[in-house]
């Protein structure tokens, strides 16, 4: 790493956090627990997603001690069935899914487009409760034995052959589910009618463009899922049924209608994750994005286009060869406009000036993994290898990349790179690099050898496996942990920063957002005044000019 | 937002002008918060097409899959009841929209008037449906509960309906599969009700602030968003009724 930063932060034997900020404005649980302000429930969603996260990964880690051995040597058969299916249901419907829209999305949208609060801070908070109450009823689940569905419900299996609490894990996340209808719809209206004068829709920051996207996702993809549940729900409990062919049901109707909602939900989890990595390459190469209309419809283009590829995860599942063909056209050009972020940030890069602040290093760990990711969705969405690699450690490995390896890197990306905004403090630089590159080695050794276990034929959600198989496994187990120290890693220097972080300063990274442009932590009312957007975003000469107005004026 | 102002650098001095008690801090102006609120009224009823959409979708498949049990258990609604409830909504539709238009010209007395129609009609309808479950309680035609094929392996058995069908008698499998009708029937009825009772709850709470007159001081917002819920339950069954009741006439 060169000593080239951008940081500047200001003079730390003088410098204070602001006396009043959205933190400080009024004290006691209730005055959190009531709140209307938009980064209070973003750091109220910050402090349970995290939650969550932590019981989702020592889930995973036990997965992976399984895993260690051939033998069902750490827990039985059936055991593992929960502890993978609990894995999946937390990390897609308690962590993914909120992670960057109702935390970071939370937290910067209102400021980004020049408003005081999200359109609907009523609605904003309720959408929070009820992420909590499907939460309890995810943790009830799991403390009256778990569910062993996997995190998909596929029926019959969760209508007929099993015994488990399907009934309380589909409660929860029907309940979850609204809490994420409630964030979307809250988005899309605010980016529509809280705009700040003179904020066009093209002046708007990508990460608004690509929370827009995901947000029309959610709000027309989550009721299918919710109606979903209850029917099986209710299959369960009246015994007729839909979709369970022993009740003259349909499980593929099932799939059709759980997949039309799960897979806009994957780019659910990836969308507001492109808005964070647009957002950080863009200020630590100090240019604007390249192509930034391109960027900005490549995100609605994904979002449209997520509603027609659903059946790509039903190919070996009894559709016709021709809607086969059809999917896996329409799947194929879903990597079009990934193609153009991943291209356009890239070109962004050229002739930027590069600094490797933690943020940026999240940022670049992204591009890689997320463009492996990315690639070999395109194996599995061609219908010939498919056969081949469908419930193998191959999409395992696929999801991962693209979930783990995009998502859960933006979002750490995001935090870093707001974190100074959110609580006034920096993080500490060396410590957080250091994080960033073990996340990334830890990655890499955890999923990389599932890519090829995959292509052996090991099959996913068995406990045990053929003995040939193990070295593999034993590297993946080893890149766990190591991928768990650096999610510890985090969490502890950022906990620590709180107190003795260095005093940030409004706007330390250089950044031309509109919440850079504001005190940190800011006011309860965001900015003091309404601002009035004059210029378009990421443009870097009007900071500087802005800058040296100040210094005149303060000379 | 439009974005007309004219953009001097920095921001504009802020102009406070006197802010109606109803408008909240985060908006400009009450005009700029009933769009918002209008807008995201819309929005959440685009979700619920969704939610009812998934209904919709697997009851005209299973119909495509079991056409005959499909046709005979359709035939044991009551085209009288069916007809009766949709006018019924569509009069609380009327009323209601009339409350909206009440609160908007600010009449107090009209506008609770209205209100009071559309409970009574919006409670009107529940009660009719109650009457038809019931029906399906006595003829043993509720899924999971009290199920019997008899009306459907020997369609005679059932004088009031085969009077008007004819219905010839379906093989057993193909019978038993009428409780899947009658298992999507209540499940897309239920689900209609359902909104109707929370609508009807939410009546009750525009009525006793109306009273006091908190709507007829022009501010609309939220009896008009509750207006669009109410007419979009109201469209829910107007798709419900030609699928369930009129389908299989002829």
């Amino acid at each position: 790493m060169s000593a080239a930063t951008i940081v500047t932060l200001p003079d730390q034997s003088t410098a204070r956090i602001p006396k009043m900020n959205f933190l400080t404005k009024e004290n006691g649980l209730l005055s959190w627990l009531l709140t209307g302000d938009h980064k209070r429930i973003a750091t109220l969603y910050l402090i349970s997603i995290t939650f969550f996260f932590f019981i989702g990964g020592a889930l995973a880690g036990l997965i992976r001690l399984e895993l260690l051995t051939p033998q069902t040597s750490l827990m039985a058969a059936d055991t593992y069935n929960k502890v993978f299916s609990m894995h999946g249901l937390i990390m897609v419907f308690f962590f993914l899914v909120p992670s960057v829209p109702a935390t970071i999305g939370n937290f910067v949208v209102p400021m980004m487009v020049g408003a005081k609060d999200l359109a609907l801070p009523k609605i904003n908070l309720l959408s929070w409760y009820l992420y909590v109450l499907g939460g309890c009823m995810m943790i009830y689940t799991m403390a009256a034995g778990g569910v062993d569905t996997g995190w998909t419900f596929t029926t019959p299996l969760s209508t007929h052959y099993l015994n488990t609490n399907v009934a309380s894990a589909a409660t929860a996340v029907f309940i979850a589910g609204f809490s994420s209808i409630f964030t979307g719809l809250n988005f899309i209206v605010t980016i529509h009618k809280m705009r700040c004068p003179g904020m066009t829709w093209f002046r708007l920051p990508l990460f608004i463009w690509s929370n827009y996207a995901a947000s029309i996702l959610m709000v027309l993809g989550t009721p299918v899922l919710a109606i979903v549940l209850v029917l099986v729900v209710l299959e369960r409990t009246v015994h007729i049924g839909v979709f369970d062919p022993a009740y003259g049901g349909d499980p593929i109707l099932f799939q059709h209608l759980f997949w039309f909602y799960s897979h806009p939900a994957v780019y659910i989890m990836i969308l507001p994750g492109f808005g964070v990595i647009s957002e950080v390459i863009s200020t630590f190469s100090r240019k604007r994005v390249f192509g930034y209309t391109a960027v900005a419809f490549s995100s609605v283009a994904i979002a449209v286009f997520a509603f027609f590829v659903w059946a790509h995860h039903m190919f070996i599942m009894g559709i016709s060869n021709y809607s086969a063909i059809v999917f896996s056209l329409m799947t194929m050009l879903v990597a079009v406009p990934s193609a153009i972020k991943i291209f356009n940030w890239a070109f962004t890069l050229y002739k930027g000036s590069i600094t490797f602040e933690t943020p940026m290093l999240y940022a670049f760990g992204f591009m890689g993994l997320f463009t492996i990711g990315g690639m070999t969705g395109v194996f599995l969405g061609s219908t010939g290898t498919d056969i081949h690699l469908t419930e193998t450690y191959f999409i395992v490995a696929h999801f991962h990349f693209v979930m783990v390896g995009g998502m859960l890197m933006s979002f750490l990306s995001g935090i870093h790179f707001w974190w100074p905004k959110w609580t006034g403090r920096m993080y500490p630089e060396k410590l957080s690099q250091l994080a960033a590159l073990t996340t990334f080695i830890g990655f890499n050794l955890t999923f990389f050898p599932q890519f090829i276990l995959g292509t052996l034929g090991m099959p996913r959600r068995y406990a045990a496996y053929p003995p040939e198989f193990q070295a593999l496994n034993v590297f993946s187990t080893a890149g766990a942990t190591v991928l768990g120290v650096g999610y510890l890693l985090p969490i502890l220097y950022l906990t620590w920063s709180l107190k003795y972080g260095a005093i940030a300063g409004d706007n330390p990274w250089q950044a031309t957002g509109l919440e850079w442009q504001t005190q940190s932590p800011p006011l309860t009312e965001n900015f003091p005044e309404i601002p009035i957007m004059d210029h378009e975003a990421y443009d870097y000469e009007w900071l500087e000019k802005q800058q040296q107005k100040e210094v005149a004026s303060v000379g | 937002m439009s974005d007309s102002t004219a953009t001097a650098n920095g921001a504009v001095a802020e102009v406070h002008h006197e802010h109606p008690s109803y408008q909240r801090h985060h908006f400009e102006s009450v005009e700029q918060q009933f769009d918002t609120t209008n807008f995201a009224m819309w929005l959440f009823l685009l979700t619920e097409v969704m939610f009812f959409g998934g209904l919709f979708t697997s009851y005209l498949i299973m119909r495509n899959w079991y056409y005959p049990a499909f046709v005979e258990g359709s035939h044991q609604l009551s085209i009288f009841w069916g007809t009766a409830n949709t006018a019924v909504l569509l009069c609380s539709s009327f009323t209601m929209a009339m409350a909206v238009w009440s609160a908007e010209v600010r009449r107090k007395g009209m506008l609770l008037l209205f209100l009071g129609l559309t409970f009574v009609l919006g409670i009107g309808f529940l009660g009719i449906k109650g009457i038809e479950w019931h029906e399906k309680w006595e003829k043993s035609h509720v899924p999971g509960l009290r199920y019997s094929e008899a009306s459907f392996l020997n369609p005679a058995s059932d004088k009031e309906v085969y009077k008007e069908y004819h219905d010839k008698p379906l093989a057993p499998d193909m019978a038993a599969k009428t409780e899947q009708y009658f298992f999507l029937y209540f499940a897309l009825t239920g689900m209609h009700a359902l909104h109707m009772v929370i609508g009807v709850g939410i009546l009750i709470f525009i009525m006793v602030r109306a009273k006091s007159g908190a709507y007829t001081s022009g501010h609309v917002t939220f009896v008009e968003n509750f207006g669009l819920y109410w007419h979009f339950v109201d469209i829910i069954w107007i798709f419900l009724y030609p699928l369930l009741y009129l389908i299989s006439r002829y």
